[in-house]
C-alpha cells in the first residue's frame, strides 16, 4: 500500500470537481447545443427551462476547480492559464454570452431578440464544450515549456489534429449526456422527438470514443507508457466507460430515462478517472523536452498548505454535495412553463 | 450589488413570514426578478476573475499560490455553491418548495454573498498588508547534502526538493522569481491580517448602501410617477431605514479603516491627502488639485496643489483621540518626502547617496494625482448619500415623504432616484484608491506589480483580450440597463388579495388565519 500522500489527495480532489464540471455543465452545455434544433419557442423555452434552476450552479464547478488548482498547484494553474490564453479568453467570452443568453432570452418577445440570444446560447456553449476538450486534448498531448515551467508555443500549437479529436469529441459526448437529460426532463411530442435524436447521438459519440481511445496511446507516447505500466486498471477503466456507453440506448430503449442518465453520467466519471489514471502523477506534459514537465509534486503548495485546505474541503465538499442533490431534487420531474421561468 | 439587495429580501422575506401579509410577498417576488438579474450578470462578469490571476499574473500566482490561492479556493467551495444553490430555490422554488424553506434559502443566499465578500477581500487584504507567511527559495538538494540552484544539471533522481526560508528583511530580486516564493506559515494570520477586518467591514457596508439605493430610486421613480404606491411607500421605508443605519456605520468604519491606512501604508495615505512634508498640525484636504511636477527627463520630482484644506483635521483623525482635540492635533503625519523611508531605500538601492535617495524615492510613490481625486470623489458620495439618506428619514417622520404633489418631496425624490449612481461611484473610486494607492506593489513592499505579469502572454495579447472585453461588458451593462428598465416598468404586482401566493402557500395561510398563526 502507498501511504497518504497529500498531493496525490489534491489530485483526485481537483479531478473530482473537474468531473463533477463535466457531467453537470456537459448536460446543459449540450442542452445549448440542441437547442437551435428544435423549431417552435415554446419547445426552446422548455428546453432552456430544463436547465434553469441549476446552469449557473454548474459552472460553479469550473470556477471552484480553478479555486482549488489555484490553491493547490499554483504552479500548474499559472502555466496552463497563462499558456492557453487565447484560447482560454474564448471560453470565457463563450460562456458569457451563454450565461447572458439564458437570462436576456425571454425578457422580450420580438422574434429578432429571441432569435438572436437562441444562436449566442448554442453558438457559446457548443464553442464552450469544443474549447473544453482542446484543453483535455493538450494535456494529454503534451505543450511546450520551458525549463521554468513557461509555456513558449502560441494559439497554433495548440490546435494540432489530435487536440481538435479531442474537441469534437467532448461536443459529441456533451450532445448526447444533453439528449438524455432532456428526455428525462420533457413530455409529449418535444420527448418523443428527442428519444428519436438519441439515434444519432449516441452512435456519434461511440465512434468518435472508440477513435480517442485507440489512437491516444499509439500517437500520445507517455500515454502508451503508462498503459505499460498499469496495464489492467486502465483497460478496465477503457472497458468499463464503454460499456457504461452502450448500456444508455438499452435504457432510453426500456423508458428507464433516469438509469439512462445514471449511465451516462457514470461513463464520464470512467472516462475522467481514465483520463486522470493515465496521466498521474504528471499534470501537464511538456513536450517535446519533458523533463520540463509539471508533476503534482513540483508544481504543488507546500505541505502545510495542502494539509489545511485537505480539512475546509473535506468539511466543505460533503456540504455542497448534500445541498447539491437536494437542489436537483427539488426541481425534479418534467419542467413547466410558469411565470418565473424564462 | 447583490450582497445589499440580497439582506432587502431577507427582510423582506421575514417581514412576510411574520406579518403574512401579502404585499410583503409582492415585494419579495419583484425584488427577487431584479435580484435574478443582477446575480446573472454578476455571474457572467465575475467567472473572469476566477481565472484571470493564471492568465495575466502568472509570475504573481507562482509566487503567492501557496498562501493566496486558499482563500479563492474557500470562496469556491463555501460560498459560490452555497449562493448559486440557493439561488435556484429563491428565484424559481416559489410552486416547489414552503415559505420556510423560501425564507432559509433567501437567507442562504444572501449568507454566501457575504461569504463570497469575506473571502476575496482576505485575500486581497493580504496583498495590502501580507501577513502570516515568510519567503523560501526553492533549491535542489543532492544526496550528499549539499543545496544547488534549481537550474543546476543533476542526475535524474539523484536529489530532492526543499524549500529554505529566507530571512524576514530579504529583498526579492528579478532573478529570484522562479525560485522563491512566499509560502504560508500561519494560515489564521494570514485571514486576520492587520487590514482584512476594517477592509472588509467597510467593503461590505458599501455593497448594503449599492442595494439599498438601488431600491431607494426605483422606489423614488414609483413614487414620482404615482404607481404601485403601498409597494413603493413599503420598499423605501425599509430601505431608508438600513440606509440611514449603513450610512452612520460607514463614516465609523471609513475612520477606521483610513487610521489602518495611517498605520500600515503611510505612504498610501500621505498620497491621498498629497502630503509633501511631514507635519504635526497637519490639514484635511476637502477639494483640490494636485499634479505632477516633473523634471526635464519626464522624472517625476513632487506635486503641486491648491486644495482647500481644514487646519488640525488630519492630524486628530490619524490619532483618533476626538475628545482631546489639541493634543490630537500634536500628531505627526508623514509626508512623501520622507515615505518610503530612508532604511526601506536603502535595503533596496544599499549604495545610494541622499540626494540618490530623494531621486528614487517618488518611483515608490503611486500616482498622487490620481489617488487625491479617486479618494475625494468617494468621501463626497459617502457624505451626499448621508445627507439623502437622513433627509428622507426626516421627510418620512414628518409626513412630507409620501406629499408627492409638494415640489420640495418632488425635488427631494428626483435625486433619490438619480442616487442609485453615488454607491456605485464611491465604491468605484474606493477600489482605485484602494489599489493604485498601493502602487508600485502588488505585494505591499514585496512584490512589484510589474513584475507579477505573465511571462508566456504578449503584449498584443492582453490589449487585444482587453478590447474585446471592454466591449463584452460594455454590451452587457446596455443590456442589463435596458432589462432592467423593462422590468421597472413592468414594475410589481398590484394585486394584495392572495391570489399572487403560490398555491401550497395560500392554503397555509388560511389554516394559519384559523388557527391563530403559530406564534400567538
Amino acid at each position: 500500500m502507498i501511504a497518504f500522500d497529500l498531493p496525490t489527495f489534491w489530485f483526485v480532489l481537483v479531478g473530482v470537481l473537474f468531473a463533477g464540471y463535466a457531467i453537470l455543465d456537459g448536460f446543459d452545455l449540450g442542452v445549448g447545443g440542441l437547442h437551435l434544433f428544435t423549431k417552435t419557442d415554446e419547445e426552446r423555452r422548455i428546453m432552456m427551462n430544463s436547465i434553469g434552476p441549476v446552469w449557473d450552479g454548474n459552472e460553479v464547478w469550473l470556477v471552484t476547480g480553478g479555486g482549488a488548482l489555484f490553491a493547490a498547484f499554483p504552479e500548474v494553474y499559472a502555466t496552463v492559464f497563462s499558456g492557453f490564453y487565447d484560447a482560454f479568453m474564448f471560453l470565457l467570452f463563450a460562456l458569457i454570452f451563454r450565461a447572458v443568453a439564458i437570462e436576456l432570452r425571454s425578457k422580450q418577445p420580438q422574434r429578432f431578440w429571441r432569435r438572436g440570444w437562441d444562436i449566442a446560447f448554442a453558438g457559446g456553449s457548443v464553442l464552450s464544450s469544443f474549447l473544453i476538450g482542446v484543453a483535455m486534448g493538450n494535456v494529454a498531448w503534451g505543450i511546450p515549456l520551458d525549463e521554468n515551467h513557461e509555456f513558449t508555443g502560441n494559439l497554433l500549437t495548440l490546435l494540432h489534429p489530435y487536440a481538435l479529436l479531442l474537441g469534437v469529441t467532448t461536443v459529441a459526448l456533451f450532445l448526447m449526456h444533453g439528449n438524455i437529460y432532456l428526455i428525462l426532463k420533457t413530455e409529449g411530442m418535444l420527448h418523443e422527438k428527442l428519444k428519436r435524436w438519441v439515434k444519432i447521438t449516441i452512435p456519434i459519440y461511440m465512434v468518435l470514443f472508440l477513435i480517442v481511445g485507440i489512437s491516444t496511446p499509439i500517437v500520445c507516447e507517455h500515454i502508451g507508457l503508462a498503459f505499460q505500466e498499469r496495464p489492467y486498471i486502465l483497460s478496465l477503466l477503457f472497458i468499463l466507460a464503454l460499456l457504461l456507453a452502450f448500456n444508455i440506448p438499452r435504457e432510453v430503449y426500456k423508458g428507464r430515462e433516469f438509469i439512462a442518465f445514471l449511465s451516462s453520467c457514470g461513463s464520464m466519471i470512467a472516462l475522467m478517472t481514465l483520463f486522470g489514471a493515465s496521466v498521474y502523477p504528471t499534470m501537464v506534459f511538456s513536450s517535446p523536452n519533458i523533463v520540463n514537465s509539471l508533476t503534482i509534486y513540483n508544481g504543488s503548495s507546500t505541505e502545510k498548505t495542502l494539509g489545511f485546505m485537505m480539512i475546509v474541503a473535506l468539511i466543505g465538499v460533503p456540504i455542497v454535495i448534500t445541498y447539491t442533490v437536494s437542489v436537483y431534487y427539488i426541481f425534479r420531474g418534467k419542467v413547466k412553463l410558469t411565470e418565473e421561468s424564462y | 450589488m447583490t450582497i445589499g439587495l440580497g439582506l432587502i429580501l431577507v427582510i423582506i422575506s421575514g417581514l412576510w413570514l411574520k406579518t403574512r401579509n401579502p404585499l410583503y410577498h409582492n415585494m419579495g417576488r419583484f425584488w427577487t426578478r431584479i435580484f435574478g438579474l443582477i446575480f446573472a450578470i454578476g455571474v457572467a462578469s465575475g467567472i473572469v476573475m476566477e481565472f484571470e490571476f493564471g492568465t495575466n499574473w502568472a509570475t504573481y500566482s507562482r509566487f503567492v499560490g501557496d498562501v493566496f490561492g486558499s482563500p479563492l479556493a474557500i470562496e469556491g467551495i463555501y460560498a459560490f455553491f452555497l449562493e448559486s444553490g440557493f439561488l435556484a430555490i429563491l428565484l424559481f422554488g416559489w410552486d416547489k418548495v414552503g415559505p420556510r424553506l423560501h425564507f432559509f434559502s433567501t437567507c442562504m443566499v444572501a449568507l454566501g454573498s457575504h461569504f463570497s465578500a469575506i473571502w476575496i477581500v482576505v485575500a486581497n487584504s493580504w496583498m495590502h498588508t501580507p501577513a502570516g507567511f515568510h519567503l523560501a527559495k526553492k533549491v535542489k538538494v543532492a544526496a550528499d547534502g549539499t543545496q544547488h540552484p534549481l537550474t543546476a544539471q543533476l542526475g535524474e533522481g539523484s536529489f530532492t526538493y526543499e524549500e529554505i526560508p529566507l530571512p524576514t528583511d530579504y529583498v526579492l530580486q528579478q532573478s529570484d522569481l522562479h525560485s522563491v516564493r512566499a509560502v504560508i506559515t500561519d494560515f489564521w494570520e494570514m485571514v486576520f491580517n492587520p487590514s482584512s477586518m476594517d477592509r472588509l467591514t467597510h467593503t461590505v457596508l458599501g455593497c448594503w448602501l449599492v442595494g439599498t439605493f438601488l431600491v431607494i430610486s426605483i422606489s423614488a421613480y414609483y413614487l414620482l410617477k404615482k404607481r404601485h404606491l403601498p409597494f413603493a411607500k413599503m420598499s423605501m421605508k425599509i430601505a431608508l431605514t438600513v440606509a440611514a443605519i449603513t450610512t452612520v456605520l460607514q463614516f465609523w468604519s471609513a475612520d477606521s479603516t483610513a487610521r489602518g491606512v495611517a498605520e500600515n501604508q503611510p505612504t498610501k495615505l500621505a498620497a491621498i491627502e498629497g502630503l509633501a512634508e511631514s507635519t504635526a498640525e497637519a490639514p484635511l484636504g476637502i477639494v483640490g488639485w494636485v499634479s505632477w511636477e516633473k523634471d526635464d527627463e519626464g522624472n517625476r520630482i513632487g506635486f503641486k496643489q491648491t486644495t482647500l484644506k481644514i487646519p488640525y483635521l488630519l492630524s486628530i483623525f490619524v490619532s483618533g483621540d476626538f475628545l482631546h482635540p489639541i493634543k490630537a492635533s500634536e500628531t505627526v503625519v508623514v509626508g512623501l518626502e520622507d515615505l518610503p523611508s530612508d532604511a526601506f531605500l536603502l535595503s533596496r538601492h544599499p549604495d545610494a547617496t541622499p540626494e540618490e535617495l530623494k531621486k528614487i524615492r517618488p518611483d515608490y510613490w503611486p500616482s498622487v494625482p490620481v489617488v487625491f481625486q479617486t479618494y475625494h470623489i468617494m468621501i463626497a458620495c459617502g457624505v451626499a448619500l448621508f445627507i439623502i439618506a437622513w433627509t428622507g428619514l426626516w421627510f418620512w417622520k414628518t409626513g412630507r415623504l409620501w406629499a408627492t404633489d409638494k415640489r420640495l418631496t418632488r425635488w427631494y425624490l428626483i435625486v433619490c432616484v438619480f442616487s442609485v449612481f453615488l454607491p456605485q461611484l464611491a465604491g468605484q473610486a474606493g477600489w482605485f484608491t484602494a489599489e493604485m494607492g498601493r502602487q508600485p506593489w502588488i505585494v505591499y513592499e514585496i512584490l512589484k506589480t510589474s513584475e507579477g505579469l505573465s511571462q508566456a502572454v504578449r503584449a498584443e495579447q492582453v490589449l487585444t483580450s482587453l478590447i474585446l472585453f471592454g466591449l463584452i461588458y460594455a454590451l452587457l451593462f446596455l443590456v442589463f440597463l435596458y432589462t432592467l428598465h423593462t422590468k421597472i416598468k413592468h414594475g410589481p404586482s398590484d394585486d394584495i388579495s392572495g391570489e399572487q401566493l403560490p398555491e401550497k402557500w395560500r392554503s397555509l395561510e388560511v389554516l394559519e388565519k384559523k388557527t391563530g398563526g403559530p406564534d400567538q
